[in-house]
């Protein structure tokens, strides 16, 4: 469960990229968020991370409230979640094995459990054939679908998504949102920011819209609002 | 901690000095001359030392007493004398034995003339105690004590040869502090350069394991090892080259200047070893640690 209240977030210049942001997603839920670049998506998902500390209001997931965390527990709060970013973002110097594999050996799995769990979700993003593979060899969609496979792996109850199809072709980023889904009807709470007007528009999922660190809609079923 | 996460630690510790070799290389040369100078002045400075301290013992304070003290007071004298803590050790030398001594060194061969003193010792009142000292440089406050003890006419000392062996030991430990120490900095610097340097390569890889959840020390652990393992190889090579030269050196000394053996004995290599080798490897590590751990909260905000 992800709790916002009146949330704001002001860096030292320009306008406030949230300003008395509240929301509430419960868990299980699959919802969108869009909005034109400079909306604040970005910021709500680095606060959620706790990359980013906010300057008003109060953020509670999973019942603990970001606010008041140590230092000493961020990593253990970061374990629940999943992160996946538009870049992919993944180890260059490791093949696709090592790369999933490095998720559990920095939270110190034994070794054994690695062994089982990551052919596990090598298939599950259908890529037990190029465990081998390194990054550079493969497509973008294959590289996203390994950094999904990394966010999985440690079980995390909230998936987040920055911009995850934004550099994908259309037919990747299908086959992206429907691994999304079904990461979802598994259980696991999924956000996604994007940019992805006709797979927003066609998913019939909750959309919550911003605009210049406001929320402008928030619609069960929604649709894209803007323009780009 | 898990073994398989031990395992990891050092495996990256040992993958971050690989990938950048070229400082890494670097900074376990510097170490390495590091550590060999300091072995070297170490070993120089402990067999000066040694030559220092057997040449000290033999500069002594002579006691002579008032006229007409008994045997029982110059024991007394005796006794207090040698309580003090910097007295090392006493020798009691009787008027006979001074005259004696004297004689033969003056009258030598020429014996007979002496025989005109035979029943009237010159030296009558010269008993005496010689006096030897622990610590040199204490030999100014002895003579102080000594001049105010009952009983004591005369003290005579050799100042010139105190102070020259005390300042003289003083000057050697000065500049060699002095070098270890500006060594001891460029290693840290070196040390802390190669893994600014590491940090800077993994910031994209250390962002990822922040995100996923890796604890600090986890994050931190491979690049404390990156630096003691500099530290350690750095100060193991020089060891080993030190042992071969220390015994070279001494088997050459000993076999061209065999005129200086006698009254100089140098320190035997375990005996120097086995101080020199803990005491290298603990600095290494030491460095590589402090250089690596300062450096971390310096550069890796985590």
């Amino acid at each position: 469960m992800i709790v916002l209240e009146n949330v704001s977030k002001s860096y030292s210049t320009g306008a406030p990229a949230l300003n008395g942001v509240s929301l509430h997603i419960n868990e299980g839920e699959f919802v969108f968020i869009v909005g034109n670049s400079g909306s604040g998506k970005s910021t709500l998902i680095k606060l959620l991370l706790k990359e980013l500390e906010p300057t008003e209001g109060q953020i509670l997931v999973n019942n603990k409230l970001l606010n008041k965390m140590k230092r000493k527990q961020i990593p253990k709060y970061r374990r629940q979640i999943g992160v996946v970013f538009q870049d992919f973002r993944l180890l260059k110097d490791r093949n696709v094995y090592e790369n999933i594999a490095f998720a559990q050996r920095v939270i110190e799995k034994p070794s054994k459990t690695i062994r089982r769990q990551v052919p596990m979700m090598l298939s599950m993003v259908g890529l037990a054939e190029k465990y081998k593979s390194f990054p550079r060899e493969l497509s973008g969609g294959e590289q996203q679908r390994v950094a999904l496979a990394r966010a999985l792996v440690n079980n995390p109850s909230i998936l987040l998504a920055d911009e995850p199809t934004g550099n994908l072709d259309p037919k990747n980023s299908w086959e992206i949102m429907k691994l999304l889904e079904e990461v979802n009807e598994k259980g696991t709470t999924v956000l996604v920011v994007t940019h992805n007007r006709e797979i927003v528009n066609a998913m019939k999922k909750r959309v919550i819209t911003m605009n210049r660190g406001v929320i402008v809609s928030d619609e069960e079923e929604g649709g894209y609002l803007y323009e780009d | 901690m898990r073994i398989s996460t031990i395992t990891y630690t050092l495996r990256q510790g040992l993958k971050n000095i690989r990938r950048n070799k070229m400082f890494s290389l670097a900074s376990i040369a510097t170490m390495a001359a590091c550590i060999f100078i300091f072995g070297l002045f170490f070993s120089v400075i402990l067999n000066f030392h040694g030559i220092v301290k057997s040449a000290e013992a033999g500069v002594g304070v002579t006691v002579f007493f008032d006229e007409g003290l008994s045997e029982e007071q110059i024991k007394e004298i005796g006794s207090t004398i040698e309580k003090r803590a910097e007295v090392s050790r006493l020798v009691y030398v009787s008027a006979e034995e001074a005259w004696q001594n004297f004689k033969e060194e003056y009258f030598k061969d020429a014996g007979d003339l002496a025989e005109g003193f035979a029943e009237d010792n010159p030296l009558a009142n010269s008993a005496n105690y010689e006096v030897y000292l622990n610590d040199v440089s204490m030999q100014q406050s002895l003579v102080t004590y000594l001049q105010s003890i009952e009983g004591i006419r005369q003290v005579n000392k050799s100042e010139v040869a105190a102070n020259t062996l005390s300042g003289f030991n003083m000057l050697i430990g000065y500049i060699s502090a002095a070098i270890i120490a500006i060594l001891l900095a460029v290693s840290v610097f070196l040390i802390s350069n190669t893994v600014t340097i590491g940090i800077a390569v993994r910031k994209e890889e250390i962002k990822i394991m922040k995100l996923i959840g890796a604890t600090d020390f986890f994050v931190k652990a491979p690049f404390i090892v990156e630096g003691v393992l500099i530290g350690l190889v750095g100060s193991a090579l020089p060891l080993v080259a030190l042992y071969y030269l220390y015994n070279n050196v001494i088997g050459f000394i000993v076999d061209r200047f065999d005129m200086l053996t006698g009254f100089v004995t140098f320190i035997p290599v375990n005996q120097i070893f086995a101080i020199l080798i803990p005491l290298s490897l603990a600095l290494g590590v030491g460095i590589g640690f402090i250089g690596s751990f300062s450096t971390i909260r310096k550069h890796l905000k985590v």
